[in-house]
């Protein structure tokens, strides 16, 4: 058996507190009314009022959220492609290459994936702007979703597929029909992991950005040099906000699946 | 035919966007500054045929290297890299092998929910996780008005802007990286193995360390690259809460390519960066292929 | 049982609906395949039958069309079938893992191959619910492959692999996941089913006692290659090879020299043992080596020296192997070959009239074993 011990409940404790306190204590003083973010002068929410009135601020929203929809589309279709290729495609001329350019971006330090691009597209006469960091976001991202759909295709019984051959499938119709729909919540989770990436991503869009394509990390980084501000605080708050009801509602959905799940398969051994 | 595109388009994509840019950073390392547009020496004339392009290779050679070892700045930002790396690593599996020891314990209906909430900080944005930070650590920040409060000093500490801050912002977001690997190692971990063991005149304590630990090592190794490789070209942490005081190899590259413009020179501390990671990329990622042969 | 017997292999003017000719399959150094030639007939129910890694799988899927032979052709009603992609076969799997498709409905799965066909929907509809009832799954139909239970998702499987009324089924050890209960009752219901349908199943499977019971010829496999195909009762009874023997059943081998005598072999096999006779179709040179293979059923146990039977040895019980309708006596001889002896249990344990160390006499007619060369 396994048993929950003192010391166990105490790290819990503590561990979790390390965790979120931090981003309790922001939240917290987002609703503070003093410009002085660390003097606690009384509950508002005027910050609030001030960064809706912030076109800034919603401009550089608004680029990120149009990178992120973009870059982590193409992403997904590139990524699960290439998942496709390392986990199905067997020997080819160049599959080391190929398997370690889908590896390296995940370890390569952001500074330098953003530099190389940068020159690159200096190199090649591209204008920088919200282009540029569409396909610098889609290239390190399609190697995340990649490697989580590989991991999913590699827990897939192939069988399935030979099956849907052996029915009269084509081998594109076998992929819609039986493969694509199976491994669709991989798909799914690499979509979400590209999006968030995108969203997050200071150091590789401070490269690829030109001046008029500012995201919202750039913003929020030249801001916050300068210290803690009672804006970022309220922003912050909004963007943890809209993350934990996406992951909370995503979990509980996920638990209610597999509690379906148990109780059929509960059924189904009685029936 | 469909097989060849399947592979063609995400190889191309990435050849054009991750091979070739890595190859001009190389080649831009081995060029000369230049107050230009763009700003380095030789450029590549293909309208001067064979001459131009023997021209160009001849014009390129390892001065910029030979000028990273000889400016002190360099090797002590590698090295200062590589040891808050360190530490900082050591540091988060301090923090988080208790964690996801406690987890593994759990009841099996606290788990999932143990697990959203390891994640749930993952999802939320860097950035606003290292801010959190700055104002707790300020000089006037929360901690320091907590423990002035207490009356436990008089004076209040210094942290921000000093290396301790940066092991702090370390720990504080890769820790999910740490806890992730150790605790599904720990959970596939057959708990009668320490029955067993304590049936066989272990103490707990003895049992945990002679069953457990070993148990979870591939976890603890695979958590400590997860924590290591990232930090040692970390740029955002050392920039916020370390301060001019922390010297690291990604603050270094930012500040030469941004602020000093001078390109050659940051080319070749990335290539630098890069033979540097090498090695601990290379042991990773054998950990991990061990570990699927464990597992079949 | 006043029609004709079903041996079409033994009908020279029968066309095999399968013909192998040739077949060799490498996988880069490993011969998976060693050129194979063999047919199989319409309305047969062909077992492959041997160990894993011996080239069964391969060997069906092939027919199946995920493989292509290395060198060979396979011919399906006289068409090579090597341009066929497995969607355009008219063979149909099912799989080991039963491959159902999770996302699906038993409904869905059973029509997923007449949907490719193009057909209309109340055709569709019609052959689905004829096989639902084939296979006594009308109530599930709605269900998920993860709502019903394994024997269910079994007969899910030859549903939809019969739907399309394929020329040739191939089933990749259908009955592999179920237990030992279970497996019984669906091996006759697979045997009902193959018959009403009247089409050809060829099974792949490593338990010997599946192949015997379900089949109407079993191919024994080893090492890529068909050692012996014939019918259950055949391979039982008249083994070509030691291997053969050895994988069907239990038996006892002897292994000795023969002697051409008066009518039978005479086998000498070690010093101080009497000769054993042996009648056999198989030639055999003066002194030539030789293997005695003998099924224990066939050997009596006596505590007296049998006047009646010219082959008979003496030696000690070693072991009792206790079955409930049978008893195996492992019998040592002096020398240490070890002989079984399998008695039917008619009488109640407590009256059991040898037991452990006792000496009794083995014996056995002329012929009860067979001569083997290897």
């Amino acid at each position: 058996m396994r048993r929950l011990t003192g010391f166990n409940v105490i790290s819990l404790t503590l561990g979790f507190a390390f965790l979120y306190l931090p981003m309790i204590i922001l939240i917290t003083y987002s609703f503070n009314s003093s410009k002085l973010v660390t003097v606690w002068a009384g509950f508002s929410t005027k910050w609030y009022g001030e960064l809706l009135q912030n076109e800034a601020f919603l401009d550089a929203a608004w680029v990120t959220v149009q990178v992120a929809v973009v870059s982590s589309t193409i992403a997904t279709v590139l990524g699960t492609m290439a998942a496709l290729v390392l986990v199905r495609a067997g020997r080819f001329p160049g599959r080391t290459l190929f398997s370690g350019m889908i590896y390296a971006p995940l370890v390569m330090p952001e500074v330098i994936t953003g530099l190389s691009l940068l020159l690159l597209f200096i190199g090649i006469g591209l204008d920088r702007g919200i282009f540029t960091i569409i396909l610098a976001h889609t290239t390190f991202s399609m190697c995340f979703v990649s490697v989580v759909v590989s991991s999913r295709l590699m827990t897939f019984d192939e069988s399935l597929e030979e099956a849907a051959l052996d029915l009269g499938c084509s081998s594109f119709q076998a992929f819609r029909l039986v493969t694509l729909p199976i491994i669709a919540p991989a798909v799914i989770s690499g979509w979400l992991l590209a999006f968030t990436l995108s969203l997050d991503d200071l150091v590789i869009a401070s490269f690829t950005a030109g001046p008029s394509s500012t995201t919202l990390p750039i913003k929020i980084w030249s801001s916050i040099r300068l210290g803690v501000s009672p804006e970022i605080n309220a922003l912050s708050t909004i963007m943890i906000a809209i993350v934990a009801v996406g992951v909370i509602t995503a979990s509980l959905i996920t638990k209610r699946a597999s509690l379906r799940q148990q109780a059929d398969e509960r059924a189904a051994v009685r029936a | 035919m469909r097989r060849f595109v399947l592979i063609a388009l995400p190889y191309a994509w990435l050849l054009a966007l991750f091979l070739v840019p890595f190859i001009i950073v190389l080649k831009i390392s081995l060029s000369d500054i230049k107050l230009a547009i763009p700003p380095y020496t030789p450029t590549l004339d293909f309208t001067e045929g064979w001459t131009g392009i023997k021209a160009f290779f001849s014009a390129l050679d390892f001065e910029n290297f030979t000028f990273l070892t000889t400016d002190d700045l360099y090797w002590k930002a590698y090295v200062s890299s590589l040891k808050i790396a360190f530490i900082a690593t050591a540091l988060t599996l301090f923090v988080g092998y208790p964690i996801a020891y406690g987890m593994a314990n759990a009841p099996d209906h606290w788990r999932p929910t143990l697990m959203m909430l390891v994640i749930l900080p993952f999802w939320t944005s860097f950035l606003i996780r290292v801010y959190s930070w700055m104002g707790i650590l300020s000089t006037e920040g929360y901690l320091n008005q907590f423990l002035l409060g207490l009356g436990l000093m008089s004076e209040p500490l210094t942290i921000l802007n000093t290396p301790t801050a940066v092991y702090i912002g370390i720990v504080y977001t890769y820790l999910p990286f740490m806890i992730l690997p150790i605790y599904s190692a720990l959970e596939r971990m057959d708990a009668s193995l320490l029955e067993a063991a304590e049936d066989l005149g272990c103490s707990r304590l003895k049992a945990f360390w002679l069953i457990t630990v070993p148990l979870s090592k591939t976890g603890i190794i695979a958590g400590c690259f997860l924590v290591f490789i990232p930090t040692i070209g970390e740029f955002v942490i050392p920039s916020l809460l370390g301060g001019s005081r922390t010297l690291m190899i990604g603050k270094v590259l930012w500040e030469e390519f941004f602020n000093n413009r001078d390109w050659p020179v940051a080319g070749a501390v990335a290539v630098v960066l890069l033979l540097i990671l090498i090695v601990p990329i290379v042991l990773f990622q054998r950990n991990e292929q061990k570990q699927r042969e464990l597992e079949g | 049982m006043s029609q004709t017997v079903f041996e079409p292999w033994n009908d020279p003017q029968a066309k095999p609906l399968i013909q192998f000719k040739n077949v060799t399959k490498r996988f880069g150094d490993f011969t998976a395949i060693d050129n194979q030639t063999f047919d199989i007939y319409e309305k047969e129910f062909f077992a492959l039958l041997g160990p894993s890694g011996c080239g069964k799988t391969t060997m069906m899927r092939m027919l199946a069309g995920f493989e292509a032979p290395t060198e060979g052709t396979i011919l399906l009603a006289g068409q090579d079938i090597a341009p066929i992609p497995p969607n355009k076969r008219a063979v149909n799997m099912m799989f080991q893992s039963y491959a159902l498709f999770p996302h699906l409905s038993i409904w869905e799965n059973i029509a997923f191959g007449l949907k490719r066909d193009g057909k209309s929907k109340d055709e569709i509809a019609a052959r689905v619910a004829e096989m639902l009832k084939l296979t006594r799954l009308e109530r599930f139909a709605n269900r998920k492959p993860h709502q019903i239970s394994g024997g269910q998702r079994q007969r899910v499987a030859l549903a939809r692999s019969l739907a399309k009324a394929p020329k040739l089924l191939l089933l990749d050890e259908p009955l592999g996941a179920l237990d030992a209960k279970l497996r019984q009752d669906t091996q006759f219901e697979l045997m009902d089913i193959q018959e009403t349908t009247g089409t050809t199943f060829v099974i792949v499977t490593h338990d010997q006692e599946e192949a015997m019971t379900v089949a109407s010829r079993v191919a024994v496999m080893d090492d890529g290659k068909i050692v012996q195909a014939d019918t259950p009762a055949r391979i039982y009874e008249m083994p070509n090879s030691v291997y053969v023997a050895d994988f069907i059943g239990e038996v006892t081998i002897i292994s000795g020299t023969a002697r051409r005598g008066d009518g039978a072999y005479e086998v000498s096999f070690a010093e101080g043992q009497p000769t054993l006779f042996a009648e056999s179709d198989t030639e055999f040179a003066n002194g030539q080596e030789c293997h005695l293979a003998i099924r224990p059923e066939k050997v009596s146990i006596t505590a007296e020296k049998p006047s009646d039977r010219r082959n008979a040895l003496e030696g000690s019980i070693l072991d009792i192997a206790y079955l409930g309708n049978l008893s195996t006596y492992h019998v040592e001889l002096a020398g240490g070959q070890i002989v079984k002896a399998q008695t039917a249990n008619t009488r109640r344990l407590s009256r059991r009239d040898f037991t452990w160390e006792d000496r009794v006499w083995l014996s056995w007619t002329d012929t009860a074993g067979i001569l083997l060369k290897g």
